[in-house]
């Protein structure tokens, strides 16, 4: 453990701010029934005993209230491969957060999800790996998969929590969208959230069997337009586009360090979960300091604030705080530098080179994953 | 299209979105799935209004009695802020009986 720097400063010496955050992720287990090959986790995996206690938990969501935090999302790995994740949850409620519990669905019983309720979850969000079983199935690496999501899928209407599908799509399933939207209609979801797979850690493993067509990616957005009309009022449809075929990159996390913070199931604090795919980067863990400390004055937070640290083309762009340059862990992965300009991003020297290899990923004949699993030794 | 809600309509907090002070900010916000919503001082009247018995007329002649501000002046205000929330999942209706 080190100690913090005395004064808030980005990359290159300059001054920052920091605002307060509204959302907090917490990871709290990488152990997972599920292998899916575009996994949000980083590639090197958490063991269950460096999983910080559930008091542990506590305490971080009372300071993430104090520091300004809202809301929780309780994920994982699969949130329910711990024992305690009802205790965790009523924490959370204690401390006065708002609680979403982000699960696979597999393996809570509907006497757990009923204890889940009393603990005080306010939302839920089922994942979805793909329609019917054969598709799930083998998506997700988990025989059984399918008919176990749709079994709790049914507990969570009867017990009346709010219910949000989460489907991550990419080449190989997003043709059947408009059966993942009917299915959510079904479901009596209020929400689904269409999010295309965003090519870090484990899905960059995958990228020549996970990365969409050109054509594809088109059919999505306007299935999405027309569904958003179809369903208003009934359903709300969040979609994250496919940014390598974009013109502009994302507004990754709503700038670094702006409105959110990732903590691990060791108590690493990150500024976006795949952040140590930054490696000379150094994050802070709660067990050393606290997390309002580590937010307003540790380096990983700090570093990309502001604007002063950006490159040229984004520096002099007037679209610098629309997406603050775009994703720094992209950078890092395409251009090799996290300061870069988000390669996706038009303007960056890198795109035409970024697009002809999503291109290439794309028409790729594979459909072999690398599945999401820990490493044997450890 | 059919509209999102009508004056006789009863809308409502369903399951999951709720009214909350933020402390830090010195504000209240609309707490709902995945979202945070920032509310001014209007958007609360509206929502601490909502009590899942009173029909949009009631709650609008309300809120114009409480203000002293004419119905006819605030009616589509409130309208279409329910609308949006209605748009979002995060305000719920019930026919009248």
């Amino acid at each position: 453990m080190k100690d913090l720097p005395r004064q808030p400063q980005d990359i290159d010496g300059n001054p920052v701010t920091a605002g307060l955050p509204m959302a907090m992720l917490a990871e709290i287990t990488h152990r997972c029934p599920l292998a899916c090959p575009y996994c949000s986790n980083p590639v090197d995996l958490i063991r269950a005993k460096s999983e910080i206690s559930a008091d542990d938990w506590g305490r971080v969501f009372r300071q993430a209230a104090d520091l300004g935090v809202l809301q929780v999302h309780i994920s994982g790995g699969e949130p329910g491969a711990r024992r305690d994740l009802a205790q965790i949850v009523a924490h959370a409620r204690d401390a006065g957060l708002y609680v979403n519990l982000i699960t696979s669905g597999i393996g809570i019983t509907r006497d757990r999800l009923l204890e889940l309720d009393a603990a005080g979850v306010d939302h839920v969000q089922l994942s979805l790996q793909g329609i019917r079983p054969d598709m799930a199935d083998r998506i997700s690496g988990h025989p059984g998969s399918w008919d176990k999501k749709m079994g709790f899928a049914d507990w969570v209407t009867e017990i009346g929590f709010p219910l949000t599908i989460n489907a991550v799509v990419h080449r190989q399933n997003m043709d059947r969208l408009p059966d993942m939207l009917e299915l959510a209609e079904r479901l009596g979801a209020r929400r689904i959230e269409v999010a295309t797979v965003q090519f870090h850690g484990w899905a960059d493993l995958n990228r020549k069997a996970l990365m969409p067509t050109r054509e594809q990616a088109a059919m999505t957005r306007q299935i999405v337009n027309e569904a958003r009309i179809r369903l208003r009022g009934k359903m709300v449809i969040d979609y994250v586009p496919a940014d390598h075929h974009a013109v502009y990159p994302k507004a990754c996390m709503g700038g670094w360090g702006a409105l959110g913070l990732n903590v691990g199931p060791d108590g690493t604090v990150l500024p976006c979960h795949a952040a140590q795919s930054i490696k000379w980067m150094e994050f802070e863990n709660v067990q050393d300091h606290n997390l309002s400390d580590i937010w307003h004055l540790s380096d990983s937070f700090n570093a990309f604030r502001g604007t002063e640290w950006m490159p040229e083309p984004c520096v002099s762009c007037d679209r610098k705080n629309v997406d603050f340059g775009g994703c720094r862990c992209q950078a890092m992965a395409l251009a090799g530098d996290a300061r870069a300009t988000d390669p996706v991003c038009s303007k960056s020297p890198l795109h035409a080179q970024i697009v002809a290899r999503a291109e290439a990923d794309a028409s790729a004949e594979t459909t072999e994953f690398v599945y999401r699993r820990m490493s044997k030794q450890g | 299209m059919t509209p999102l809600i009508t004056a006789q309509d009863i809308p409502y907090l369903p399951r999951g979105v709720r009214l909350q002070d933020d402390r830090l900010r010195g504000i209240r916000v609309l707490q709902a799935p995945e979202r945070a919503m920032q509310l001014d001082q209007i958007g609360d009247a509206i929502l601490g209004e909502l009590d899942g018995a009173r029909s949009l007329d009631q709650i609008t002649r309300n809120l114009a009695a409480r203000y002293d501000a004419p119905v006819e002046e605030i009616a589509g205000d409130v309208r279409d802020f329910l609308i949006g929330l209605i748009e979002r999942r995060m305000v719920f209706i019930r026919e009248a009986a």
